[in-house]
């Protein structure tokens, strides 16, 4: 697994080295994040298998119901819902594009690091090379992500007992467990960031 | 954009001509960006972004972020209405649940 990313001391690079498989996975998530922001019209996907279902962020959005766009563009003033949707009416399309930019940024940097368009190759290693403003820009998607995946998982504070007591079939434990990478993964890009 | 219900420059106002514009426009009842606190992003985090975004000290910030998670809110910054829609933007940008409201 991934030991985060990490300064390298020379450059002033901000470096992560990534297995094929969680590169790939890091892509997909950014990738129906994207989805999200950008479309929409999008209707809830019938899917069968819950797993899925879960690691889906990409519809219904339907805004705003949707309860990840709902927390990623937050009502502005609660209790004036005129000055509310004015707010949203400027910033809301800016921060969308910004959010999607974010996480295209994500998925560039992993193919340029050689992720293939299909993963197939067993044993690929993906590093990637930061510089800084790249790095938040990578941090700021992360939280975008986390905060995707938090809002589908319904997490509340002070839950980890209720996660780390699901047996691991369960898709919501298997859900939860990369949402809590992805934090653990931001958390070492905080620490890089900040020293 | 200017959603404040105080646009009094219809009416032509006597100005002394030694006040400087910045006391003209100064604001009689500032505003507040408040951010709240929610299960999801990492303390270290937030303090990042107070001192990224607003150029706190890691002190300040700490202390804001700690607001934030132990009382549930905290005011992170006070100003004029459009500078605190600035903020709110910035927060969200930064995927922070952030509000503004007039100062009580």
């Amino acid at each position: 697994m991934s030991g985060g990313f990490a300064r390298h001391r020379r450059s002033g690079q901000v470096i992560a080295n990534f297995t094929g498989f969680e590169a790939d996975l890091l892509r997909s998530l950014a990738s129906q994040l994207v989805e999200l922001l950008r479309n929409e019209a999008a209707v809830p996907r019938d899917t069968a298998d819950p797993f899925e279902a879960l690691m889906d962020f990409s519809g219904p959005t339907v805004e705003p119901e949707d309860p990840v766009l709902a927390r990623l563009f937050p009502t502005a003033y609660p209790g004036d819902e005129e000055s509310s949707s004015e707010f949203r009416r400027f910033t809301e399309g800016t921060l969308r594009d910004g959010k999607a930019k974010a996480a295209c940024t994500v998925i560039d940097g992993l193919e340029e690091a050689g992720l293939p368009p299909e993963l197939t190759e067993d044993g690929l290693m993906i590093d990637v090379e930061l510089d800084e403003p790249t790095a938040e820009t990578w941090l700021r998607s992360f939280t975008d992500l986390r905060l995707a995946l938090a809002t589908r998982l319904e997490v509340e504070e002070g839950d980890e007992d209720f996660w780390h007591a699901l047996p691991d079939e369960d898709p919501r434990a298997q859900a939860h467990d990369i949402y809590e990478w992805v934090g653990y993964l931001q958390e070492t890009l905080v620490d890089a960031l900040s020293g | 954009m200017c959603h404040d219900g105080t646009v009094s420059a219809a009416s032509p106002v006597e100005v002394e001509p030694t006040t400087t514009p910045d006391e003209i426009t100064v604001p009689a009842v500032p505003w507040v960006t408040i951010v709240w606190n929610d299960p999801v992003n990492l303390m270290s985090y937030v303090t990042y972004v107070f001192q990224k975004y607003f150029g706190y000290s890691k002190k300040k910030s700490e202390k804001l972020m700690m607001e934030v998670h132990e009382d549930g809110k905290s005011v992170v910054s006070t100003g004029s209405r459009e500078e605190m829609e600035r903020d709110v933007q910035a927060m969200h940008e930064y995927g922070l649940w952030a509000t503004l409201e007039r100062s009580e």
